[in-house]
């Protein structure tokens, strides 16, 4: 099959949007760049069609954080035609150049100014060839909706669709700029998100709903607990099930049918003993042995000079905040579909990395890029958890067996035992006051968590902050009883409740509003604006807390998005029950490419963290995880919901960042801070259950 | 064991030979190629597999093939026309009531029997309606909100 047919017959699967077949036929015969950065050439990314569409063709990946309706207003503005001509092909890595991967809010901040640097440079080329057409200058031609005119004779002009007839272009200019700005007239617009038709009509393809001809379901043994061992298996009786296969191969054990719940089916006859895992820990014994297996600190900021500073130390406060193991659990489980045809290995897989899971197929099938394609079709949420995409590598060596397309998709106790969690963390803070009521001195040392965000913002004259251990990885074997990971806003939520939380704990100590104590702290006029505007559109009175009214206040600038919350909770003493009534939350996060997407960001990591705050911890013991569903694994709902205002800062000054993590990280202080305000009990340690709470009440 | 089950689809009479044991969530995607039904759980936990029953909201993960015979069923791709949106798919599209799009097909089908119901349903009352459905995207307040809308623009025609 040539790559032209093969794009036809298949397209349609990748997160193809209405492509039009008049795109399709000028697909070119070679792979885009394999090479591990972004292309220079701008036909790597756009391509017009004789209708005049614009293919604009990304490797980055859509689980809902909107990037395909954000990407598309970059490119559509750039090239000044109307985001409904933009069609968006994401996450194939035969027809996509290639990308790190989607995740750290990226795709508008780093990946952004690439694409609208490929579109301007496509534009001032096709306005030069108009010019040459139309024999007019340059600088007297306009475009509008694709189509170049002349600034005095509307009349005169021609179509990119007529300009490019279809081919490729060849010619290609320098230092071209971008549109400053003030000029947009697309950015910074609301528009409907481009996958919204698909995604409300149940059109929308994730990769579970792509089965191949002939495509068997694959079920895989899995140990009951993490390192426990196989011993010895039997699958007699699980074969003699109709239509049922059973694979094993090496480590991968496997009941494949071609209907997944026989599939699962069968796997339950299998019967296998394991030798029990080593590991005898437990969430009860977690933190005490992160503080003894973390590997030695590191330094990631040091300042004044601490010792001398305790002369002027009046108040020394200290506290310790813990952070347990928290799930991903996006609403779709990983999932791949594998297809071998010629010793061409296709991989349909539920991943924000496709560029990185075709690497680890070719090391792990032992093939060279050339001969692994992966497509990404719609993504059922990521977080973070869908970076590594091993359920590529299981379905794509099932299938080489098996000699028929595989689809593995994990059940949803597959996805709790195979996640890699947010690792549970030890933040000691330590913090003093002067005289006057002023921060002099501030440790901060965090362990297990991570260095993002552990730096603090404040004005502080005196400071050391160091970390032990990550999310990253490189800790030492056995210091996580299973995976951890990326999970939105790595480190940065650990280290915000801990800072975010002394931070109100110094004020109360100073006896100051802790609105007041955070402008007085704070130097980034960015941050300022942030918190005054927060504090307006909340109504928030100055008075030193606790007050009893409930009302907490967090910020944070993360990665140069500022973000300041407030929120006003009721607790019932009795049951220790939060309920989170309001949430008004603003964000300077530079320009706004679509405004509508980025509050809806912001409402998603309201959520999420009030998830990771008030409910969510994995619960395990001697490697077993304990939680293998929503029954016990408990996500926020729809009746525990607090009104949400977002209020963006517009700043046109600033680049357009990413909008999917920097609020997320002030919601574990921002609730700890209005339980204490409503309380006047300071919780330690997320989530703060009912049982946490009335235990911190008792004390 | 697997004999032909027959009930009515989307509005279509339709006809599974299948095992009556088997989930209908399943069966509907893989046996009906219908994939708009999703499977979050698989164990009665989320609600991404919601479909209609005789104009009930039902866990299509945990109720049996057999159970549905002779019964009226709907799925997402059976609530609108191609041209033609219902409804609370518009008021869904409108408020951009959902982000990775998972839990959507679950979140309208339920959606879509509370108003029958409860024509003009207040938030509170969606609230408790939905709150078995799961989102983890944290689209909630914009489902609140397009429920709503949806209800007090007519609900379910
Ligand atoms: S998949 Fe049926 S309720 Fe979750
Ligand atoms: S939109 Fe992603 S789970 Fe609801």
């Amino acid at each position: 099959m040539n790559r032209r047919t093969f794009l036809q017959t298949t397209g349609a699967v990748g997160l193809f949007v209405s492509f039009p077949i008049s795109l399709r036929s000028q697909e070119s015969e070679k792979i885009p760049s394999e090479v591990p950065e972004y292309p220079k050439d701008f036909n790597a990314y756009l391509k017009i069609g004789p209708d005049g569409r614009v293919g604009c063709f990304v490797g980055k990946i859509e689980m809902g954080q909107g990037n395909m309706t954000a990407l598309a207003m970059l490119a559509a503005e750039e090239l000044n035609v109307s985001l409904d001509q933009v069609d968006m092909l994401m996450g194939d890595t035969d027809l996509c150049p290639w990308d790190g991967g989607t995740w750290g809010s990226l795709s508008i901040w780093q990946f952004g100014p690439v694409l609208r640097g490929a579109a301007a440079e496509t534009k001032a080329v096709l306005v030069q060839m108009a010019s040459e057409k139309l024999g007019i200058a340059a600088e007297r031609l306009q475009v509008k909706d694709g189509v170049v005119s002349s600034l005095g004779d509307a009349s005169r002009k021609v179509t990119y669709g007529e300009l490019v007839q279809g081919k490729q272009i060849e010619r290609h200019l320098k230092d071209v700029k971008v549109k400053p700005v003030a000029e947009f007239t697309l950015v910074g617009k609301e528009v409907p998100r481009k996958d919204g038709r698909l995604k409300v009509t149940g059109g929308a393809k994730y990769t579970a709903d792509i089965v191949p001809e002939g495509t068997l379901h694959a079920a895989i043994l899995r140990p009951p607990a993490h390192g426990a061992k196989l011993l010895s298996v039997d699958v007699s009786a699980a074969e003699k099930l109709p239509g049922v296969r059973v694979i094993q191969a090496g480590d991968l054990v496997a009941a494949l049918h071609a209907r997944s719940d026989q599939a699962r089916e069968a796997l339950g006859r299998i019967k296998a003993t394991f030798q029990p895992s080593p590991s005898a820990l437990s969430n009860g014994t977690i933190f005490e042995h992160l503080l003894k297996a973390a590997p030695p600190a590191k330094q990631l900021a040091a300042k004044g000079d601490l010792k001398a500073s305790e002369a002027a130390t009046i108040h020394k406060v200290e506290a310790t905040y813990l952070d347990n193991y928290i799930a991903h659990a996006p609403m779709e489980p990983h999932a791949a579909v594998a297809r071998w045809d010629k010793g061409k290995l296709t991989v349909w897989a539920s991943t924000q990395a496709p560029f990185l899971l075709r690497s680890i197929l070719t090391k792990a099938l032992g093939l060279t890029a050339r001969n692994v394609r992966v497509i990404t079709p719609f993504v059922g949420g990521g977080f973070g958890g869908k970076g590594m995409a091993p359920q590529g590598v299981e379905a794509a060596r099932l299938a080489k067996v098996a000699g028929c397309p595989v689809a593995v998709v994990w059940d949803r106790r597959e996805e709790f035992f195979l996640d890699t969690f947010r690792p549970a963390g030890v933040v000691k803070v330590r913090a003093g006051l002067d005289q006057g009521g002023r921060i002099v001195t501030w440790e901060h040392h965090a362990t297990g968590v991570g260095e993002s965000e552990a730096e603090t913002m404040y004005d502080i004259p005196h400071q050391r902050i160091t970390s032990a251990g990550s999310w990253m990885g490189g800790n030492p074997a056995g210091m996580h009883p299973f995976g951890v990971g990326a999970w939105r806003a790595p480190a940065a939520n650990s280290n915000v409740f801990a800072k975010e939380s002394h931070m109100d704990v110094l004020a109360a100590k100073a006896g100051v509003d802790p609105v007041a104590f955070r402008l007085s702290h704070l130097k980034e006029p960015r941050m300022i604006v942030a918190l005054e505007t927060v504090e307006k559109a909340f109504g928030w009175t100055r008075k030193p807390g606790p007050t009893g009214r409930g009302f907490g206040v967090a910020c944070a600038n993360h990665r140069d998005t500022m973000v300041a919350a407030m929120a006003e909770v009721a607790v019932d003493k009795k049951t220790g029950v939060v309920k989170v009534k309001r949430v008004v939350l603003a964000q300077d996060m530079g320009v706004v490419v679509h405004p509508d997407g980025a509050r809806q960001q912001v409402e998603g990591c309201v959520v999420m963290g009030l998830g990771y705050s008030l409910l969510e911890e994995i619960r395990f013991k001697n490697g077993q995880v304990l939680d293998e569903n929503f029954d016990t694994y408990q996500l926020p709902r729809f009746s525990q919901m607090p009104t949400i205002e977002t209020i963006l800062i517009p700043n046109p000054n600033v680049p357009a960042q990413g909008g999917g993590e920097p609020a997320i990280v002030v919601m574990g202080a921002l609730i700890a801070n209005a339980i204490h305000d409503a309380l006047g009990v300071r919780l330690l340690q997320m989530p703060m259950t009912p049982e946490r709470i009335k235990q911190a009440l008792k004390a | 064991m697997a004999k032909p089950i027959s009930f009515t689809l989307n509005g279509k009479q339709v006809s599974a030979t299948a095992d009556g044991t088997r989930m209908l969530a399943y069966v509907l995607r893989e046996d009906l190629e219908l994939t708009g039904t999703k499977v979050g759980c698989g164990q009665g936990l989320c609600g991404a597999c919601t479909v209609l029953v005789d104009g009930e909201a039902v866990r299509s993960c945990s109720t049996s093939l057999a159970s549905v015979a002779g019964k009226e069923v709907t799925t997402i791709e059976g609530l609108g026309l191609a041209e033609k949106l219902h409804p609370v798919q518009e008021a869904f599209l409108d408020h951009h009531a959902f982000q990775c799009g998972f839990c959507t097909p679950g979140m309208i089908l339920s959606a879509y029997a509370l108003l029958k119901k409860t024509p003009k349903p207040d938030r509170r009352q969606v609230a408790e309606a939905l709150d078995g459905n799961l989102c983890r995207c944290g689209a909630h307040v914009r489902i609140l909100a397009a429920v709503e809308a949806a209800g007090a623009k007519g609900g379910t025609r």
